[in-house]
């Protein structure tokens, strides 16, 4: 293939961001949901998801 | 209810984070999984296709750094969107949305940027040069890592909200700059081939995988921006937790 490099390099850099960006994506989720649980287990709960007085 | 009622009624529910967690939570399996066929067949169709007669095999390099460009502008549109929601309707999500937003333009920006260099290099001669359309886009990708640190920098959230969302719609400006900059400059980098009013000027032949590739980016996008929407859900859930967490430690002491 003509000019090979840039065409496989344009391919290459365009995977290695696609896949960065949706890794550290996920892996922020992913923290994020550790720290609401971590809370959530130390009895920390927002107001709406506390149980009502009534039940 | 009549029907516009009732449309009404159904965007103001997204309004609320938790009915927003779970539509994110249903759709984003189906829309991870329509990205990946789309740009399976994409890439597929990019490296089956023949090489032009003029531009060889770097044509292909077209499948990438034209729906990165197109992105890096409509990411900016929906940012824009975002910025009146805030401004205007003060939707609690709209702040969240343009915030998500701004590090995936900057990504899909510098792909735009480097893509172009590459393609550039073998057809023009050069890496890069200072054009009106360069140079709009290169502004664009400075005004995402702008708009990225201004947030981050403002410690209260709804004062950086609304900054940075005023911000935003200044910035709006540069859209049409890169649209319409080769059409009002003579410049190095080749007019409007596809969007333009006496319809594309590509053979179906190439078309076919940069219109199937436009479909996978676009949709990856959407998959990212509502993946990182919910994470900073998820954030600002945790900092208001913390925050209640201090409160019932300090009156405890």
């Amino acid at each position: 293939m003509a000019h090979a490099f840039y065409v496989y390099s344009s391919y290459g850099f365009a995977a290695f961001v696609t896949i960065a960006v949706t890794l550290w994506i996920w892996v922020d989720g992913r923290a994020r949901q550790k720290e609401l649980a971590a809370l959530q287990a130390s009895g920390i709960r927002r107001r709406s998801a506390r149980p009502k007085d009534s039940e | 209810m009549s029907e516009t009622s009732l449309a009404i009624s159904k965007i103001s529910d997204l309004a609320n984070p938790t009915r927003f967690l779970a539509l994110a939570q249903r759709i984003i399996p189906w829309m991870a999984a329509a990205t990946a066929i789309c740009l399976i067949i994409g890439l597929y169709l990019s490296f089956s296709t023949k090489g032009d007669y003029q531009q060889g095999e770097t044509v292909r390099i077209m499948y990438l750094h034209v729906p990165s460009a197109w992105l890096s502008m409509m990411c900016y549109t929906v940012m824009s969107i975002s910025a009146i929601g805030t401004l205007v309707w003060r939707h609690p999500l709209a702040d969240v949305s343009a915030k998500a937003a701004a590090p995936l333009g900057a990504a899909f920006t510098l792909l735009a940027l480097v893509t172009g260099s590459l393609w550039g290099k073998p057809m023009w001669g050069t890496w890069w040069v200072w054009d009106a359309r360069l140079t709009s886009v290169f502004i664009l990708f400075l005004m995402y890592l702008g708009l990225v640190a201004l947030n981050r920098a403002i410690d209260d959230p709804s004062r950086a909200a609304r900054v940075t969302a005023v911000l935003i719609l200044v910035g709006f400006v540069n859209i049409p700059i890169i649209k319409f900059s080769v059409d009002w400059w003579n410049t190095l980098h080749q007019p409007a081939s596809v969007v333009r009013l006496a319809g594309p000027a590509i053979d179906p032949e190439f078309l076919r995988p940069l219109f199937v590739m436009a479909i996978g980016f676009t949709l990856l996008f959407f998959t990212l921006h509502i993946m990182a929407m919910r994470n900073e859900i998820w954030r600002r859930r945790v900092a208001a937790q913390r925050r209640l967490a201090a409160r019932m430690a300090s009156r405890e002491d």
